[in-house]
């Protein structure tokens, strides 16, 4: 996903002059190419997000439209209040990059995993939340974030995910995408684990149920309408690698509440809790049942 | 770039500390004396050295200024009132319910209103990326912040000020409004800054000291700029807060608390 973001940063700096990658000084072997290319429109602030954050939204006040690389969680965190009261307050064409996932960095502890950056990104007023499941939906994501020009927040994986969507799908800001069609009932998931709900959706027709499968890759401005219309089928399970407190999971659910709908909903995702030691990305994800198999049976319980 | 004479930023700058003396007194808003510290750094700014009016206001190689002490946001709108980019009408509705003007200045609130601020440790760093994209767009524009002495405190301003250093940017100006008192105590009590010059110095940064009421030692160390080339400038302006107010003048209070109507008037007269 992240190779996918670079080369199509790398389109649109090479279409637009204002175009600017500013990172934290990461991305080491992905953006010495963009560096070499358009030394004028890259920008390594050292290690200092804060200063980062605020010197993307003076950038993007004098015309600039800057695209914010970092880890997740530096990206959002650390300079949160930068994000809130310089890009968001002042609605600002700063798109943010997180890079990895919950488990990207899965043996560098918790410092580098990112439980809650949906959530609090998902508060601030007029920021896109946007985690794409696939390498295809990062491109068509950041072209969109460039054509929106305001305020976005993207989370990219970074394990080389394969691609799931065929090159001509439709993949908008805000517009969930059906990637299969079913009615018993619906996995609605974001961000990488995208494969394994398309996987389980395989394994379930084996059995006799048809899944419906919706990447939600827009958190913010969620897609009720496709929400709603997952909630025909008996049952919903969403799931993401995120804690379950405030991300795809409670999205859904207040969409339901709010369109007062009662159905079935198991979410997948981090329980609220730090993922302490140490393992691989398969470990943890084992660990909290985000696997093809652990759908599966969530559905079977769902439908029992 | 307009050229007011001294004389009358002297008028200028009595009548500002009456008009804020009364407006803030009518909003019972606060930080009266963090806007009496600045106002002849802004009437020289505004009047002598930034290319920066109403008429050219939709340019964007010009000229900007940025009021990262947002707190003085009033003593900010009573000097654009002066120079034309706000009407009075509009300083006259001040916090009022249902106005644009808040007690920090938000974007586009007004004209000449460059940035949001009000938290601090922002209006550096913002400014910066700025004159980044000044530089990198080949524009001969200035940009200056005012920043106080409490907010450099604020980690993120030395994340930008080492980072201003490292690039050589001699297109941003930083103005220190170094009244020497902050929210809850004297700088020397709360956070010692001292040897402050060594710390810009030490950053790359070229570093002049000023008395910061005197219009002629301001108008003097501006048309300096950039003090060196490749390097940012930033003058340390020694300050009084509550300047001009004989009631307020290096007090705590003048943080907290405006001026009663029923006293109003007495202390008007007092007003130099």
């Amino acid at each position: 996903m992240r190779i996918s973001f670079i080369n199509t940063l790398t389109e649109l700096a090479a279409q637009n002059k204002d175009v600017m990658l500013i990172t934290g000084d990461l991305g080491f072997s992905v953006f010495e190419d963009f560096k070499e290319r358009f030394p004028d429109q890259y920008l390594n602030v050292g290690v200092a997000e804060q200063n980062m954050i605020s010197v993307a939204a003076g950038l993007a006040l004098s015309g600039k439209l800057p695209f914010v690389y970092s880890i997740t969680t530096f990206a959002t965190m650390r300079p949160y209040e930068q994000i809130r009261n310089d890009v968001s307050y002042q609605n600002l064409p700063v798109v943010i990059i997180g890079g990895g996932s919950t488990f990207s960095y899965s043996t560098f502890g918790c410092t580098h995993m990112p439980l809650e950056d949906v959530s609090i990104m998902r508060t601030l007023p007029g920021m896109r939340v946007l985690v794409p499941g696939d390498p295809y939906e990062v491109r068509e994501l950041i072209l969109g974030a460039y054509k929106n020009r305001g305020p976005a927040y993207i989370r990219i994986a970074k394990r080389g995910e394969p691609q799931v969507h065929g090159n001509k799908t439709l993949i908008e800001i805000g517009k969930a995408a059906t990637v299969r069609e079913g009615d018993d009932v619906a996995i609605i998931v974001s961000g990488g684990q995208l494969p394994n709900a398309i996987k389980a959706a395989a394994g379930l027709a084996d059995q006799g149920i048809e899944a419906r499968v919706v990447s939600m890759h827009t958190i913010k401005p969620i897609d009720e309408d496709a929400i709603m219309e997952a909630a025909k089928t008996k049952a919903i399970v969403t799931v993401e690698e995120h804690n379950l407190i405030g991300g795809l999971a409670s999205a859904v659910a207040e969409t339901l509440v709010k369109n007062g709908k009662h159905i079935p909903v198991k979410s997948l995702g981090i329980t609220d809790e730090f993922p302490t030691g140490v393992g691989s990305s398969d470990y943890f994800m084992s660990r909290y049942g985000l696997t093809s198999d652990n759908i599966i049976q969530s559905v079977i319980n769902l439908l029992k | 770039m307009l050229d007011v004479n001294t004389d009358t930023l002297r008028e200028r700058s009595l009548e500002a500390r009456k008009r804020l003396l009364r407006i803030s007194s009518a909003a019972n808003s606060v930080h009266i004396g963090s806007s009496l510290s600045m106002i002849e750094i802004l009437e020289v700014l505004y009047g002598k050295f930034l290319r920066v009016t109403p008429n050219n206001i939709n340019l964007s190689n010009r000229d900007k200024f940025i009021l990262s002490k947002g707190h003085a946001g009033l003593g900010l709108y009573i000097i654009l009132a002066q120079f034309g980019f706000i009407k009075d009408v509009e300083l006259s509705a001040y916090a009022k319910d249902g106005t644009k003007l808040a007690v920090h200045p938000v974007l586009n609130s007004a004209p000449g209103i460059e940035a949001t601020s009000g938290s601090l440790g922002h209006g550096l760093p913002i400014t910066l990326g700025m004159a980044i994209a000044g530089r990198r767009n080949g524009w001969n524009s200035r940009y200056v912040v005012l920043m106080s002495d409490g907010e450099c405190d604020e980690g993120s301003n030395w994340e930008a000020i080492m980072f201003a250093g490292h690039l050589g940017l001699d297109n941003l100006l930083v103005i220190l409004d170094y009244n020497k008192i902050q929210s809850f105590g004297t700088t020397s009590e709360v956070l010692e800054l001292e040897p402050f010059k060594d710390k810009w110095e030490a950053n790359r940064w070229s570093v002049k000291e000023v008395d910061g009421h005197d219009l002629d030692q301001l108008t003097s160390v501006l048309n300096s700029f950039p003090f060196e080339t490749n390097k940012p400038s930033v003058i340390i302006a020694h300050t009084v807060k509550g300047k001009g107010v004989p009631h307020l003048e290096n007090t705590l209070e003048s943080h907290y608390r405006s001026i009663k109507s029923e006293e109003l008037d007495e202390v008007l007269a007092t007003v130099y």
